[in-house]
């Protein structure tokens, strides 16, 4: 019993003891970390970590513009507002637009930029750095400024159609026609998007070490085949980092279709997070915050399905 | 086999500027149609080269009768601040999150990580009511407020920090110096190139944002760039272009000639985080 008490007591003086030590030993103490990360932390919580708590709660409740004042004053609903979203045509079609450009846009743009990636890394050293810059440059450009470029180009007798009618096509109305129109909003969001995923697939490809080529070609393989099943294979981080990434911006498209389109014709091009934005806009800020829980929750669940899938295997 | 080679490169050559001159081609388009008068576009819509390239009319008014002077004004001062501002926090933040062990680190860490993955789409609706609540709406602090700090700028002054070695900041310390004084004095010196790239993606994304100013500006005096283009297209009925494309110039130009100086950092910068 007392060698107990006196080796707590032992303890208890050691503890602020071994403290002061390692104060002196380890780099500084707890309260000036915190003093740096306190300027980024309380920005962060306000605009970020509330914000992000905010939307999940703020779905189960009925929450709308006349509550803007005193947000507490609102009720719960839990549910309810889910199975609201989740039946209201416009949304559903506005989802399944926003599956469309999933379906259509990450493949079809990890496809080119996986091209262009290989095209730069086979052999041109001395033009690789201005081929990619100019197949960057889009990723950069602003999208209100692009928009209205693609407006212009794709108008009625715009120069693509002039184009079209000296090869005796006769154009069809770009933005007028639900199918057109979503084709257009595709071109411009996989021109905005391509330099990204080729960056980053030329990346992972330098990477790849000089010698398992080597090995390859000297086995007799030919390119083609030595590009599925040793350089992809070995690419397996980097594409899952850009299907991951590529995924993620498309389900959370905006700006294309709204500054394109406005999401018309008709709604044919409106996606969920323009759908969002508009219930938010009508004031029916527990839609809007529903419906963009859905779309989070669309995201988890393509990410988890894709982290999954393309996990490196060991 | 030689010529096979010769044939293979020049083959790819050939694809690879194809490629070029379709990304560069809308780029062409804004140029040409900027300095086309409204007579040009009517007479002939699907022309592309303008009649002269003399005629600055289009940002004459764009500067005077359009109000883009002021949404110039107000966009250097939203990425001024937002640049300076994740700068100094970000570094801030990055070097005790990988320098100086404290209690919580992984609890911030881990906040940052999430924070990258969570779509904005989720997050604007309930920023704006706060917003609401600190009375910024239609304000420049009301749009700057949430970019101060971005969770990828933390992310990468965090990474850049680890590469520096403990036993220069030690060194230091030995020698009496505080942790403020080796921050300033041997930490940010040394960290270049993450605020060369933390300063890249916070200016992009900072000039570039649509949607958020979209949401908080309300009238013409705190539009930035890309809101008051946006809204000049809508009210013009999508006719005006010569005007509508020399605004799309005004928007395009500080990022391109940034990017044309430092096309090393923005590369490097997306290769080594993998972020956009």
């Amino acid at each position: 019993m007392a060698l107990e008490t006196t080796s707590a007591g032992v303890a208890a003086v050691g503890r602020p003891l071994r403290w002061a030590i390692s104060r002196r030993l380890t780099p500084g103490p707890t309260g000036v970390a915190w003093l740096f990360v306190m300027p980024f932390l309380v920005i962060f919580a306000v605009f970020t970590a509330v914000p992000a708590v905010m939307a999940v709660t703020l779905t189960m409740t009925d929450i709308g513009v006349a509550d803007l004042r005193d947000p507490l004053g609102v009720n719960f609903v839990f549910l309810d507002n889910f199975q609201a979203v989740l039946t209201a045509p416009a949304f559903l079609r506005s989802a399944l637009n926003t599956v469309v450009y999933v379906g259509i846009g990450v493949p079809v743009t990890m496809a080119i930029g996986f091209l262009l990636a290989l095209a730069l890394d086979s052999g041109i050293r001395r033009a690789r750095p201005v081929f990619r810059a100019v197949i960057y440059l889009p990723v950069i450009a602003n999208v209100v400024a692009a928009a209205i470029v693609w407006q212009y180009a794709f108008t009625l007798n715009g120069p693509i159609n002039s184009f079209l009618a000296d090869l005796g096509i006769a154009g069809p109305n770009w933005l007028g026609t639900p199918t057109t129109a979503m084709i257009v909003v595709l071109l411009l969001t996989i021109w905005r998007t391509t330099g990204t995923c080729m960056v980053l697939f030329l990346a992972g490809l330098q990477s790849v070490p000089e010698e398992v080529h080597e090995a390859a070609s000297l086995d007799g393989a030919g390119y083609w085949r030595r590009v599925f099943q040793m350089t992809l294979p070995l690419l397996r981080p980097t594409t899952l980092l850009v299907t991951v990434l590529m995924s993620v911006m498309f389900l959370n498209i905006f700006d294309e279709p709204y500054l394109l389109t406005g999401g018309g014709p008709l709604g044919s091009t409106k996606s969920v997070a323009q759908w969002v934005y508009e219930q938010f806009g009508f004031g029916n800020i527990s839609n809007a915050m529903t419906g963009s829980i859905v779309l989070l929750l669309g995201v988890l669940i393509v990410c988890v399905v894709q982290l999954r899938v393309l996990r490196p295997r060991q | 086999m030689n010529r096979l080679h010769a044939m293979r490169a020049s083959g790819l050559y050939l694809v690879l500027c194809l490629v070029s001159a379709l990304m560069l081609l809308p780029f062409a388009w804004v140029v040409f149609g900027s300095f086309k008068t409204q007579g040009e576009f009517t007479a002939n819509p699907g022309g592309w080269l303008p009649e002269s390239f003399a005629n600055l009319q289009n940002f004459v008014v764009l500067f005077t009768e359009q109000g883009f002077g002021g949404f110039l004004v107000n966009s250097v001062i939203v990425s001024g601040v937002t640049v300076l501002a994740n700068v100094l926090f970000c570094s801030m933040a990055g070097y005790a999150l990988a320098k100086l062990p404290f209690r919580g680190r992984g609890l911030v860490m881990g906040g940052v990580l999430v924070a990258m993955t969570v779509p904005y789409v989720a997050l604007f609706v309930p920023q704006f009511l706060i917003i609401v609540q600190l009375g910024l709406v239609n304000t420049l602090a009301g749009i700057i407020a949430p970019m101060l700090v971005m969770p990828i700028g933390v992310f990468i002054m965090r990474q850049f920090a680890l590469s520096i070695p403990d036993e220069l900041l030690e060194a230091a310390r030995i020698d009496g110096a505080g942790e403020f004084g080796i921050f300033f004095r041997i930490f940010l010196p040394l960290l270049g190139p993450a605020i060369a790239t933390v300063s890249i993606f916070t200016f992009l994304a900072s000039w570039n944002f649509f949607l958020w100013p979209l949401v908080v500006a309300q009238t013409e005096d705190v539009f930035t760039l890309p809101v008051g283009l946006a809204i000049a297209s809508q009210q013009a009925n999508t006719t005006a272009y010569g005007l509508l494309l020399a605004g799309a110039i005004v928007v395009l130009l500080p990022v391109l000639i940034l990017f044309l100086f430092l096309q090393r950092y923005f590369i490097q910068g997306i290769a080594t985080a993998g972020l956009k």
